[in-house]
């Protein structure tokens, strides 16, 4: 049955990937080979909505191909089955945190934590901007590549205003959206 | 009383979820306006360590972040409903645009407002970055740690679990704090 392979299969995804998002996605390309629940080529496709759409891009990818193997319920129970093993684990590490939070050993290990997160979210900062900022200038080409100048243009605005203006991020997004309209065209 | 904070919770992670777009990184800027600065359910030193457990476990981070906060805010119940706040927005954009994605690929100007969003989340996680940085690294041993785990993650294949774990023994192991 549709739905009990979806659970499965998602069940075992949220279980098994470290990091999220893009670490889970050679792992749901395996799944939906092995089942040929999707076409490459709707692979493909799925990957571009899922970072297109609002959401975890792990999430989103979920949706999609319940949706497409089993409709609306379909796309519920893969939702909820990625979700599952995070539900379990995290509810038992909360517990964990509230009692030991103030524990010495805990303390110290957060002090050397605390940094590196730092670290590697001015990392995913470089590595989104490099992903979008950039674009090959000409497909096949070694090192050609250009920066792509609307997009600076926004990201910088964007940052001046939450850095110095204090603009709520909805905002500023709602606003790139509008300006992408005009840039772009 | 328990109803007002489960559907604030859930309103929230909506929100979150709605305005989330590259997922994981890319929502800590909202989770800072809606969950610290608004709410003040959690503050900056505590939104990186409950950052660093949703990544050092299994599962999406969005979600696990969701269900951490939750539950520290309302045990389990709360966990499942800022779950579901989270989740909920990609179930209703996926399965509306799931049917339609070849006639929205053909429509321009919903590519170039997608392409203006893309461009303000590098803004977005850039500033956050810096916010981050400034609130949390305030010694020499911050600063190196921060510096090593930016160049690993950024010019090497090792995973961010495994500089997580080290990080935390080099904590363990050298901090001064008390």
């Amino acid at each position: 049955m549709i739905y009990w392979q979806l659970v499965v299969v998602f069940f075992k995804i949220g279980l098994f990937t470290f990091g999220g998002g893009y670490a889970m996605l050679p792992l749901i390309q395996q799944e939906i080979s092995h089942h040929q629940w999707l076409s490459s080529a709707e692979f493909i496709d799925i990957i571009a909505i899922a970072e297109m759409t609002p959401g975890a891009i792990a999430v989103n990818m979920a949706t999609f191909i319940g949706f497409r193997t089993g409709g609306i319920l379909g796309s519920i129970v893969a939702t909820t089955a990625i979700a599952l093993p995070s539900f379990i684990f995290i509810n038992s590490l909360a517990r964990f945190w509230k009692t030991h939070r103030e524990h010495q050993i805990v303390k110290r290990v957060f002090a050397g934590i605390r940094p590196a997160v730092v670290g590697l979210i001015g990392a995913a900062a470089v590595y989104i901007g490099q992903s979008i900022l950039v674009v090959p200038a000409v497909a096949n080409s070694v090192d050609a590549s250009a920066i792509d100048r609307p997009s600076v243009l926004i990201a910088l605005g964007v940052f001046v205003a939450v850095r110095r203006f204090k603009a709520d991020p909805i905002h500023a997004l709602l606003a790139s959206a509008v300006l992408g309209l005009w840039f772009f065209s | 009383m328990k109803h007002a904070i489960l559907w604030d919770l859930f309103a929230v992670w909506f929100r979150i979820g709605l305005f989330t777009f590259g997922g994981g990184y890319a929502m800590l800027p909202l989770i800072e306006r809606e969950v610290i600065e608004k709410k003040g359910w959690t503050d900056k030193d505590e939104i990186l360590d409950i950052y660093a457990l949703a990544q050092s476990v299994p599962g999406v981070i969005a979600i696990n972040t969701a269900i951490f906060l939750g539950n520290q805010l309302a045990g389990p119940l709360g966990a499942l409903v800022a779950a579901a706040g989270v989740i909920a927005p990609s179930i209703v954009v996926i399965v509306t645009i799931a049917l339609s994605f070849h006639q929205l690929q053909s429509m321009p100007y919903v590519m170039q407002a997608f392409a203006g969003i893309r461009a303000a989340v590098v803004g977005l996680v850039g500033a956050a970055a810096i916010r981050i940085a400034m609130a949390s690294c305030r010694r020499a041993l911050d600063v190196g740690i921060a510096i090593v785990a930016f160049l690993l993650s950024l010019f090497t294949v090792i995973h961010a679990a495994w500089i997580i774990v080290a990080a935390g023994l080099i904590g363990f192991l050298i901090s001064d704090e008390q």
